[in-house]
């Protein structure tokens, strides 16, 4: 649906250059919901930009539903721009009109008819759950509530693909999983393909199929969700994945502990996330097992775990219990002390 | 000399009268023409400012260059300055038809600055929004940039509006009347105190006014 080939974009500005993107592709294939993430001035905003043209690759092509937009006519390219609806961090609706309004202006100016306009407006004030706030101004709206006009707004445009920069940054937590799930109900029910910007991962884990790792310009890794959460290859990366599994053990106690068995991470996919194979080890094996600590987190298909607990054993008896666990699915890393 | 207020009245109510009316006159066409010629102005501004969507460095440093020489010349100045250039456009230096030429060549510059400074607040993110929903550049300047800087355009009018019933003071130089004339007239040159006074209080009364009416319609407008 959306094909990045080769972007590369330089900003010049006073006898100063910024490579933002650096021959960055990436293909967004239709009807998923495609994450990009990154720190601060990774580049995320400007690849974002590019696929609507809002920012004007330096090289490369973009392609979305099989046009290529970066060689349109501006008003082939207004066409175009119709059919892709995008969301921000800041919301931008017009602080002068109401919320109807804000919905209704950007259709008339494309054109739309009367009585279609009105149908649109309601419809898609229903889907965001907001057809009580017709007659208010943004300024009498909550940040989720002003998103959600902006969501409607994008949607009322019927778009096939969306945007999404930074949409759910400003907003306090809750918020922020209410408009993902608003995202993840427009993906379903509309079918509409989503590319989105975040820096945060809960974000990702949520609402995303397949994800991207920025860092100075470049994408330093992707696949799917899954993939990239159970075997992170680059250092941003992981520090990612990281992020959602805290730990904090004390590190005195650790050089004891390795003395009377391993420190292992326990890696749960899918499944066996769900059965409780550690608690089987002790009454199987001569063992005791310890969770240091561990969180298992909900992706959009299926549960993700990760525990760091200490084997307590015979080495004999240990490494029988390390490839048991394996033999039920479980990913089982021996930890460096330096590491954790 | 003492007057009751009906002998004033009617001694000097019909020449105040007229000379209030002159004033809005003057004040409301030169407005009228100022900001018809202003408003694109300050668009043109902020559309050929560097790195804007327009940037065209000539255009902006012209414009640039010719609102501040012509936001340095005293309203005075500039009057007598323009004479041959009003005789040549409307025929006559004189009367209200003669003073309006210099009104707006001193006003619409101003109110150029203004809309500059009004349009320049509006979120560039929400011009951006709509440039992503794929609608035309003249709708934007209209439909958004214009829309949302209402308010501060009101105020900036308001402001505008105040500074030309000052320079409306000194239209009487060139016959058009008004009430900044009377005041002179007869305050000063014909020494009837009680004539400038009144005429003053009138001036305040309409300042206050029209910087009220200004605020209260830019609040209403504001939406928050
Ligand atoms: N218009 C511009 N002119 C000059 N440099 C720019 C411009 N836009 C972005 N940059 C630079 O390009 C780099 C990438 O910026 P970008 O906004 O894409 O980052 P980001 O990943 O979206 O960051 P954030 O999370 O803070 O939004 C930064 O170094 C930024 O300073
Ligand atoms: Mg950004």
């Amino acid at each position: 649906m959306i094909q990045l080939k080769n972007i590369s974009k330089t900003f010049y500005s006073k006898n100063k250059e910024v490579e933002a993107l650096k021959d960055v592709s990436l293909e967004v294939k239709k009807g998923e919901i495609y994450g990009v993430i990154g720190y601060s001035g990774a580049g995320k905003s400007t690849l974002i930009r590019c696929v609507n043209l809002l920012e004007k690759p330096s090289s490369g092509d973009v392609y979305v539903n099989g046009q290529k937009m970066n060689s349109l006519s501006p008003a082939k390219l207004r066409e175009a721009r119709k059919k892709i609806g995008m969301i921000f961090q800041g919301f931008n609706l017009l602080q002068t009109a109401t919320v109807y309004e804000n919905i209704a202006i950007p259709l008339k100016l494309t054109g739309v008819s009367k009585d279609e306009i009105a149908k649109r407006v309601d419809k898609y004030l229903e889907v965001v759950g907001l057809q009580d706030k017709k007659e208010s101004y943004p300024s009498q709206l909550s940040g989720g509530q002003k998103q959600r006009v902006a969501i409607a707004r994008a949607l009322s445009h019927e778009p096939e693909v969306l945007l999404s920069d930074e949409a759910t940054s400003a907003l306090d937590p809750e918020t922020t999983e209410s408009i993902l799930a608003l995202l993840l109900k427009i993906n379903k029910e509309f079918g509409i393909t989503i590319l989105l910007i975040t820096h945060e991962m809960h974000v990702i884990q949520k609402v995303c199929d397949h994800v991207a790792v920025m860092e100075n310009g470049e994408i330093i890794e992707q696949g799917t969700v899954m993939e990239l959460y159970s075997d992170p290859k680059k250092e941003t990366t992981k520090k990612f994945v990281n992020s959602l599994f805290p730990h904090d053990i004390p590190e005195a106690g650790l050089n004891v502990m390795k003395q009377q068995g391993p420190i292992v991470t326990l890696t749960f996919v899918g499944e066996s996330a769900g059965r409780p194979s550690l608690s089987m080890v002790s009454k199987k094996f001569d063992v005791h097992t310890n969770i240091l600590s561990g969180n298992i987190i909900q992706l959009k298909t299926q549960p993700y775990g990760r525990l760091v607990a200490h084997i307590q054993g015979e080495k004999a008896e240990t490494d029988k219990v390390m490839e048991y666990l394996r033999e039920e699915g479980v990913r089982v890393d021996e930890v460096n002390i330096d590491e954790l | 000399m003492n007057y009751s207020i009906v002998e004033f009245y009617d001694r000097w109510g019909g020449m105040i009268w007229k000379a209030t009316l002159e004033t809005f006159q003057m004040v409301s066409i030169s407005l009228a023409i100022s900001v018809i010629i202003g408003l694109p102005l300050g668009v043109l501004l902020v559309l050929t400012r560097p790195n804007k969507s327009l940037e065209n460095k000539y255009v902006y440093q012209t414009l640039n260059v010719f609102i501040n020489i012509t936001r340095s010349i005293p309203f005075i100045i500039l009057l007598f300055f323009l004479l041959p250039f009003t005789r040549f456009l409307v025929g006559t230096s004189m009367g209200v038809k003669g003073v309006i030429v210099p009104l707006v060549v001193y006003t619409a510059p101003y109110i150029a600055r203004l809309m500059e400074s009004a349009l320049l607040e509006v979120n560039k993110g929400i011009l951006e929004a709509y440039e992503a929903m794929g609608i035309k550049t003249r709708h934007i300047i209209w439909h958004v940039m214009v829309r949302e800087a209402r308010p501060s355009i009101i105020l900036g009018i308001t402001i505008a509006i105040i500074g030309l019933i000052g320079a409306t003071a000194m239209a009487g130089l060139v016959g058009a009347g008004g009430l900044g004339d009377v005041a002179y007239r007869f305050g000063h040159l014909r020494f009837e105190p009680e004539v400038m006074y009144v005429t003053i209080v009138i001036l305040i009364i309409i300042i206050q006014g029209i910087q009220s009416i200004g605020n209260r319609l830019a609040a209403k407008m504001k939406k928050d």
